[in-house]
Order: structure tokens, then sequence, then C-alpha cells
């Protein structure tokens, strides 16, 4: 029960994370009907720049709480506004050109801009990972266990609460931006058909660079998250985290941010107890297999429309 | 002359298709005769095109049944069969109301995909056929000779060899059309062929069904809004309205029902009704069925005929 | 942002720009490039003592912002000024102008690459370079099968590459020798070759039955998952497949029967010839190539049947097939068995060219690779292939060979490390100047009366 219940805080931890990626794949998805492969490399470099400018910042563990809020908030500022302006170039160089043509073509394109993000951190930052100190520490002790073993305990750590209730935030703000602004009318509107959405004057290039900024930018905190979570980030850590994150946005329902948040937790949720309870080197063939079952046979995903064949 | 007892191709029993809360297609039932040209009209949004699509099995359809019987006393069980048997065994073509060529293939090539089933048995199903087999090599030269056959019957022997999605549009339909007859079916189903078409290609068409159901000796089920096309070359008609039949009969039978004129040319005022018919009468009468049929334009759905 | 002129209406308008606005442009072009080259590239961070530190490389950044701004500028002056620079439909259409120059193109290539091991000036590095090509134009010719002609989208190519090294590998080290004795080793890759052709078509099967029903992007990466679980699973099932340190000491091929070594019973002593170790090398050579047009001859073969015309129709209108009575579920398992198998041989020629083989061989960058090989040289395009295959894997070669840039460079330079990034933005780069690949032409399967090439704007990318 107690080992149960310390998996369950973990997995929604990892879950959160996991939903931030995927709110970026399925907007991106729901408006252009691409996957943007390189969105996984951006929520890396998410996290490169964050280390970066933890580093330069100086936060330790050792500085005091309002101190390390402060550090982060600025930190989160700066992944941010560059993980958009990554994002913002990659949709203008590499896929923008491409809108309209041979579907192959901006897929390939993608691929191709992920080993590009992929081998630019790898060849300026070397290839090794980059650990960091803790700077988020302590915790609650929630409860506790005599076992056989030992005592085992069930923390929920001030990181996790951060990360959790940021993630509440954002989406949050998110899901207000979509919902009420006139920005996310035109959004939605593309989203249903970009021609339409043209002629009553909406400015279509606009809207999806907008898109691309947004996902940027909750894909860059995440990134935040996900290298003070597990305090160690390499130029690899996307591909994965970023596949994991597509099936997220698949399971939910492409297109659907709350669908996003759900399928990430649902994800977060099944890669944890998998590892716990089967075998942690099998871990990414769940998560892969998972992929392929969401996509066969539910590929509307859970808050999705259901297709029906046009004949 | 609603065909009844054996002398039915096609019986349509009860069908129904519902998608989600929406029913497209209530209860429908009706026969198609041998060698028949029978057409479904109905406004948009009739369920037709359903129909089709519960006849071809790309539909499943919620309730009933669609039986098939052969000249030779074999029957199929339509609504059962998965799509691409009821065109193999069941024989069974269609075309598309939005033409559904293999757009960067050869015309020709475009028919010989259509005889793939009877290719693929004279290739061994590949095996013998990767060596060129005798059996296969003869095979695929009366599958050419085929081709040519139907390319001629629609006109298109010189364009053979250029890309399907080059031709014109009325070309297209034609071509499609080809293709269908290159599976050898017993039933066509063609969902607006004359959509789009101008007069002329609109003639040839005609002339291209009324040529295949007098030489082929097969069925045609036609899904049509050009009245010119429907009262010029059908025997029997089929009216739908929201899913529902509320009319079926002879072509004169189905111009004279008060409910067709209702609820089918959606016009509230019965004089008016009147003379919208009228015109589509007269221009049909004017023309033997068959020969050329009137250069009217589409549904006379809206108030008031064209021109 | 506004003043980034957007290249769509450039392409309608090309009218030219004030000067101030270029200026603008410019700048815009340079602030963009430092956003991002900034952290990345200026901060560099190392390990110092149990944390990290930075190193600050703000020349570097400021070198790479004004490169980004020069280039923007250079478009702007050279590009989009003249209208008449954009490239022609003419000059667009097609990197080999018509079927009357492949005609003549095709033999001589063929006669090139069969005499290549004997042309004056060709040594071991050439043979093995081409060895390597030839892998990739058999792997790319194999992928097109189901790429270019059934249009079903496969990231997962390298699996069943992956399945036939490790069929000989396992066979030939393990299991043969100990179900008939070490007589036999001389022979496995012989034995071994269709049993991996065998196994890797039906690996095609499992893997293609559940994604029959998807289509686009989603049959990617699918596909790409599939390709992954097997590349896992070949990492962590030690007992079976020797995990992360993959299998060693796989036999190497011998000229049926006759092992290539010094001495008695050799295939030297055999022949009467010296022996040389580039004797297997040629070997080997001979035999990839025999494979890579056993694959081409039969693709060929298959497109003029039933099955291949099926597979390009399913890749034009799933839905017309099915109305016409195709069977679009065995057509496509066809489409990938027959990939795999061609996957499956190659794989065994990688097992016994490298006499070791690891999971490591078979990650989703090399699937990539070779579906830019595909695609690159145009989807369905047989000779798109062997130009494709020349360009991206000569190119990764090239990169060795820039030694003189170390000496330009700052010290610790080495050209190598910048290829993947090289092959990543060139591909990009080509995506957008040749979206269809090199070979924008498709020839038709059967001929009435003259044979006219299809354009590939016509032609559908398929479903999948």
């Amino acid at each position: 029960m107690e080992y149960f219940l310390q998996q369950l805080i973990n997995g929604i931890t990892l879950g959160s994370i996991y939903g931030l990626i995927a709110i970026g794949y399925t907007m991106v998805y729901g408006i252009i009907g691409m996957i943007n492969f390189a969105h996984g490399d951006v929520f890396m470099v998410g996290g490169f720049v964050s280390l970066i400018a933890i580093v330069a910042l100086g936060v330790t563990g050792g500085s005091g709480f309002f101190p390390i809020i402060l550090a982060l908030v600025l930190v989160v500022f700066i992944a941010m506004i560059i993980a958009s302006a990554y994002n913002w170039t990659i949709e203008r160089v590499a896929y923008r050109p491409l809108r309209g043509s041979f579907r192959l073509a901006p897929l390939i394109s993608a691929i191709g801009m992920s080993i590009v993000l992929q081998e630019f951190v790898r060849i300026a930052q070397d290839g090794r990972p980059k650990p960091l100190q803790p700077i988020v520490t302590g915790g609650y002790e929630i409860m506790s266990r005599e076992a056989a073993q030992g005592e085992f305990i069930v923390r929920l750590s001030n990181m996790q609460i951060f990360i959790i209730i940021t993630t509440l935030i954002l989406m949050a703000v998110f899901t207000a931006v979509i919902t009420r602004t006139s920005l996310g009318r035109a959004q939605r509107s593309c989203e249903q058909d970009m021609k339409m959405a043209s002629l009553l004057g909406i400015d279509i290039n606009r809207t999806i660079s907008i898109t691309f900024i947004m996902g940027a930018a909750l894909a860059a905190v995440a990134g935040l998250m996900f290298f003070l979570y597990y305090g160690v980030t390499d130029f690899y850590v996307g591909f994965l985290a970023g596949i994991k994150a597509f099936t997220a946005a698949v399971l939910g329902g492409i297109g659907s941010i709350p669908g996003a948040m759900i399928g990430g937790l649902i994800i977060g949720l099944i890669e944890v107890f998998w590892s716990a309870y089967f075998s942690i080197e099998y871990k990414d063939v769940a998560a892969f297999a998972m992929l392929a079952a969401v996509l066969i046979f539910l590929p509307q995903g859970i808050l999705g429309k259901p297709e029906i064949e046009k004949v | 002359m609603a065909a009844s007892g054996q002398d039915a191709l096609l019986r349509v029993e009860h069908l129904s298709m519902r998608f989600g809360g929406l029913t497209a297609i209530g209860d429908l039932s009706f026969t198609a005769a041998r060698n028949d040209i029978t057409a479904i009209i109905g406004p948009n949004g009739a369920g037709k095109t359903t129909v089709f699509n519960c006849l071809t099995g790309f539909y499943k359809p919620t309730e009933g049944s669609v039986i098939l019987t052969h000249e030779d006393g074999k029957q199929f069980l339509l609504e059962r069969m998965d799509d691409f048997r009821i065109s193999q065994q069941a024989k069974v073509a269609r075309t598309f109301q939005n033409i559904r060529l293999f757009a960067g293939m050869t015309v020709l090539e475009n028919l010989m995909v259509a005889q793939h089933n009877t290719l693929m048995r004279a290739s061994g199903f590949t095996v013998t056929g990767i060596f060129n087999s005798p059996t296969y090599a003869r095979a695929n030269r009366e599958a050419i000779e085929f081709s040519e056959h139907w390319l001629e019957k629609a006109g298109l022997v010189d364009r053979a060899d250029d890309a399907a999605g080059e031709l014109p549009y009325g070309d297209q339909r034609r071509l499609e059309i080809a293709r269908a007859m290159c599976t050898k079916p017993v039933l066509l189903c063609l969902d607006e062929p004359a959509a789009g078409l101008n007069p002329r290609e609109s003639e040839d068409l005609n002339g291209l069904l009324l040529n295949i159901r007098n030489e082929q000796k097969i069925a045609i089920l036609l899904i049509e809004h050009d009245m010119s096309v429907v009262m010029g070359i059908s025997d029997h008609i089929v009216v739908l309205d929201y899913g529902v039949k509320i009319s079926d009969g002879s072509p004169a039978e189905i111009r004279s029902d008060p409910a067709v004129i209702r609820a089918y040319l959606g016009v509230e005022d019965e004089e008016e009704a009147e003379v919208v018919v009228e015109r589509a009468v007269a221009a049909v009468a004017k023309k033997p069925a068959g020969k050329k049929v009137a250069a009217k334009k589409p549904p006379a759905r809206k108030k008031g005929g064209r021109k | 942002m506004a003043a980034a002129p957007k290249s769509n209406d450039v392409k309608t308008e090309a009218r030219p720009l004030e000067a101030a606005a270029i200026a603008k442009d410019v700048l815009f072009t340079a602030i963009l490039a430092f956003i991002i080259l900034g952290p990345i590239l200026g901060l560099k961070t190392f390990a110092i003592s149990g944390s990290l530190a930075l190193e600050q490389r703000w020349g570097l950044v400021a070198v790479f912002a004004a490169i980004a701004a020069a280039g923007r500028l250079a478009y702007h002056l050279l590009v989009w000024q003249k209208p008449q620079a954009r490239p022609s439909k003419a000059a667009s259409a097609s990197f080999l102008p018509a079927i009357s120059f492949g005609k003549y193109l095709v033999p001589v290539v063929l006669i090139l690459a069969i005499a290549l091991p004997f042309l004056p000036g060709v040594d071991r590095r050439v043979v093995d370079l081409a060895i390597l090509i030839l892998t990739y134009i058999m792997l790319g010719w194999g992928l097109n099968i189901v790429v270019g002609l059934a249009g079903l989208l496969d990231l997962g190519y390298v699996a069943f590459y992956a399945v036939g090294a490790y069929a000989y590998a396992l066979l030939a080290t393990i299991y043969l020798p100990a179900w008939f004795g070490d007589g036999i080793v001389p022979w496995a890759f012989f034995i071994t070759l269709p049993i991996a052709g065998i196994l890797a078509a039906l690996w095609g099967v499992i893997l293609g039955f559940p994604v029959l029903r998807l289509r686009g992007d989603y049959l990617a990466i699918v596909t790409l998952a599939f390709g992954e679980i097997v590349r896992v699973i070949l990492i962590n099932w030690s007992d079976f497949t020797g995990g992360p340190a993959g299998i060693g000491g796989i036999p190497r091929p011998s000229f049926f029967g006759l092992p290539f070594t010094d001495g008695e019973g050799g295939f030297a002593a055999f022949f009467g010839l010296d022996f040389k170790p580039i004797h297997r090398i040629i070997f080997l050579y001979y035999v990839i190539l025999v494979l890579a047009l056993l694959t081409n001859f039969v693709t060929m073969r298959l497109r003029r049947l039933p099955v291949g015309r099926a597979w390009e129709a399913l890749r034009e209108d799933e839905i017309a097939c099915r109305s016409l009575g195709i069977n679009t579920t065995s057509t496509k398992l066809t489409a990938f068995a027959i990939g795999a198998m061609f996957a499956g041989f190659a794989g065994s020629f990688f097992a016994t060219r490298q006499g070791f083989v690891s999971p490591e061989s078979f990650v989703f960058l090399e699937s990539f690779i070779i579906l830019a090989v595909v695609v690159l040289g145009g989807l369905g395009s047989q000779i798109g292939v062997v130009i494709a295959a020349i360009v991206i894997i000569g190119a990764f070669e090239v990169f060795r060979e820039l030694n003189f840039l170390k000496a330009v460079m700052p010290a610790g330079f080495d050209p190598v490390q910048y290829r993947m990034l090289a092959v990543g933005a060139a591909l990009v780069l080509i995506m957008r100047w040749k979206p269809r690949g090199f070979v924008t032409r498709r020839e038709p399967s059967v001929v009435l009366k003259e044979k006219k090439a299809i354009s590939t704007d016509l032609v559908a990318e398929g479903h999948g």
C-alpha cells in the first residue's frame, strides 16, 4: 500500500512533465496535422538552457527558500524565451516553406531538424551527461511503515510539489488562453479549417507561429522540471521523452489540451508502475508498446471524436 | 416495372444505417432487376451514397439485408461480406461521387489494376509470374486487349499512356466507369456520374451507359441529380428522402407522384413544382431516350429551372 | 517579426524590398541567431570538482550570428531580388532529363559497378566504401517497395535489418555448428541467407499486421516504436542476443567453401594466386552487388506483376482499390514482407562483413538514413536510390577527408564530429529545394502505344 502510494506520487509527477510536453505536440498536430518531431528536442534544449542559467546565476541548494523560488522563476522565463525562439525558427526554416507540399517532406524535414538540434547540443556542450546538485530539497513524510527490510517511508518532496503546482497553474492559464482569448479562437478556427479561417481574415502564419511558441514555452518548463527532478540531463533525453509525450497526446485525443494532460498522467503512471512492479529494463518497451496499442486500438484517443471513413 | 421474384438481381430488405444518433437510412427496401437501369434519386443528404456504401461493403448496415443473386442462382449476402470480396466474388463494381482514380498511374494501368484478381491467379500469386510464365504472359496480353476494348468504348484509346490525373474531368468520369467495367461486374453502381459534366460530356456518358446495359446485359444502379439523365435512361426509379423511401416505380409513375414533387423538388408551392416538373418532362420528351438527351443541367432543387 | 518577409509572399510578388527593410530583416536575423546560439554555444558547461562551471565563448557566437546575418543578406540580394533566379518548372522537373538518358546511364553504371574492383587506382578503401554504398542501395531498394511503391511510411525498417544480422550471427556462431558440426561453418552464409530473409519477412508480417489500419504519421511513429522495441529487446535479452555487447567472432564468408586464408586449402592457393587480404573484400563486394541487383531485378519485375500494380494503386487510393476487389490486407502485408526480406538479406551480409553485431548498429538513425535515401532519390525510383545513396553515404565519407580543416580551425576540431549535424541540416535544405527527391518521373509499368514518363507531382504519397 505504502509502496503503491509512493509510486502513485512519482507517477503523477512524471506524468505532469509528459503532459506539458504533450500539449506542444497536440496543438501543432491539431493545427497543421504534422508531428513536430523536433519538439522533444526543443524540450531538451529547454532543459539545457535551464541548466546553463542555473549555473550562471549560481543557484545552489544552499540558497534560501525565496532566493531559490525567485531564481527558478527567472530561469523558467529565460528557458521559455529561448526555447520559443528555437521553435519559432524551426517552424520558419523547416516547416513553413513545406506547408501544402508533398506530405512526407515536412516529416523528413522535422526529423532532420531533430537531428540538427541533438547534434548541435552534443557538439556545443560535449556529449557527456550533465549532473547537478539538487536545488529544491526537502519534503514531507506522509506515511511510514515498519517493514522487514527496515522502515519504508512515503515521501512527497518539495520538488514534486513544485512540479505539480506549476503544471496546474500553467494548465489553468493555458486553458484560459485557448478558450477565452481571440488568439485561442483563431487557433481553434485554424484547426477546423485553415482555408476558411484565412478567408475570414485570420493571419494563419501568425497563428501557427504563436502555436509553436506556446508549445515551446511549455516544453521549456517541462525541460527545467525534468532536469531538476532527475538531476541530470544530456542531449538525447528529448527523443524518448518526445515519443512518450506524443503517445500521451494521442492517448488523450489529438488536438485536445485537457486530453494531453490526462494522457501525460496515464503514460507517467504506466511507466512508473511498470518499472516498480515488472521490469525497469523494459520500461521503454512498455512506453513503445503503449504507443502502438493506443494508435492501433484507440486512434481517436480518450477525448477525441471517432472518425468515420469517408468514401 | 418494379422487378419481382426471380428476375431480381438485387434485393435490399429493411436496410437501416445509423451513425450514432443519426439515421442515414431507415428501413429501406427495393429491388433492382437484371438488365435494368435503376436510379436512386433524392435531395442532397437523403442517404443515397450511404445506400451505395452499404451495398459495396464500405459500411456495415445496422440492420437489414442485401441479397444479390447471380444468373446461375448463386446468392450473396452483401451485408456480411468484406468490401473487396463484394467486387471480387459478388461482382458488384462502383464509381465514386468524387472520382477516385489512380491519378499517378496511366489510364491503361488503371484498367489493369481493375483486372487484379484475374491476373493474380494467372501469375500464380506472383510465384510463377515473377519468371514470366507463359500463362501469365498470355493473361497479361489478354488483359491489355480487354483494357483496350473498354478504352475504345469510353473513347480514351488515345490517352491510354497518359496519367489518369492529367485527363479532363469528363474523361476521368468515363475512365472510372471503364475501370469498374474491367472487373466484369454483374451490377454497376454509379454515384453521380454526370455531376459536373458539360452537356456534350453528359451526352457521351448516356451513350456509354446505354451501351453498357444493352451490350453487356448487366444491371446498373444509378445515383443522379441530373433529371435529364435519370428520366432519359432509367427503367425504374427509387426516391429517397431523409433516408426513407417515398416512392418507387417507373419514370412515368415517379413524375406524377405528388409525394415526390413535394419532397424531392423541395418546392412548397404546388404550382411552381408543376412548372419545374413539366420542364424536365418536356426536355426528355423532345428527345427519345438513349439517343440525345437534353442539355439541361442539374438539380431542379431550387425554384425555377435554369434557362 | 513583421520585417521578416514571408517566403510565401515573396514567391508571388518578388518585388525588390527596400534597403531599410532588408537591413531590418538582417539585423533581426543576427539578433535571433544570437539568442538561439547564445546560451548553448556561448556558455559551455564543464564539470569541475563535483559541480558545473561555465566557459564563455561569446566570440564564437558572434561569428556564427554574423554568418547567419550574412547568409540572410546574400539571400535577399541574390535570390529574392531576382524573380527569374527562381528555378523554373522545367529545370526543377527532373534531375534526369529524360528516360532516354537513363537508358544509357544504367548500363554504364552497371558496367562500372562490375569492373570497379579492378579499375586502376581502386584500393581497399574504395572497395570498402563501395560495399557500404551498395548496402545502403540494397536497403533503399528494399524500403522503396514499402514506402515508394505501396506508400506505407515505415520508420522502423532497421528492425528487419537487425533480424537478418542477428539471424546470421546466432546461426553461424552457435546453432549451425551445434546442429551440424563445425564443417558447416564455411557454408553458413549461403545457408543462412535464405533463412534470414524468411525470418525477416515473417517479422515484416508480424509487425505489419497490427498497423494495417493506420495511415500517415501514425503509421510512421508506430513503425518507429516497433523498431525501438526490437532494439531494446536486443539490448536486454542478454541470454539470447548477447546484450549490449553483441555477438562477436561471426564467421567470415568463404568462396563457396574455400576460406580466404593464406596457405593450403585457401581461396588463393586453390586458384594459384598470391594470397592477398583484399580478395575477401572483393568477394564481399560481388556478394553485395549480386544481392543488390537481385533486389532491383525482383522489384522491377514485381512492378509489372499484378501485386506490384496493386501496391502502387494502394498508394494512390486505398478505397478505390477495395472497390476493385483488391485485398488490401494481403497487398500491404506482401509489401511489408518483401521489403523486410531484402533487409534481412542485407542484415546477414552486414553481419558477415563486420564479423560482429550489436544493438548499436540498429538505432533509429539508421532507419532514418535509409528512408532519407529513398525520399531523396525520389519515391519509387530505383535509379534515384542509387544516386541518393552515393550522395548521402559519400557525403559521410567526405567528412573523413576534410583533414585540411583541422589546420585552419582551432585545436581539437574534428570534422567527423559534424557529419550528422551536416546530414540533418542537408535534409532540411533538400526538402525545401526538392521535396520530391532527385528523380521526379515515374515510369509506367505497362504501355499500350508509347511510353511516357509521369511527373510525380501527380503521384500520390500514399496513406502511410
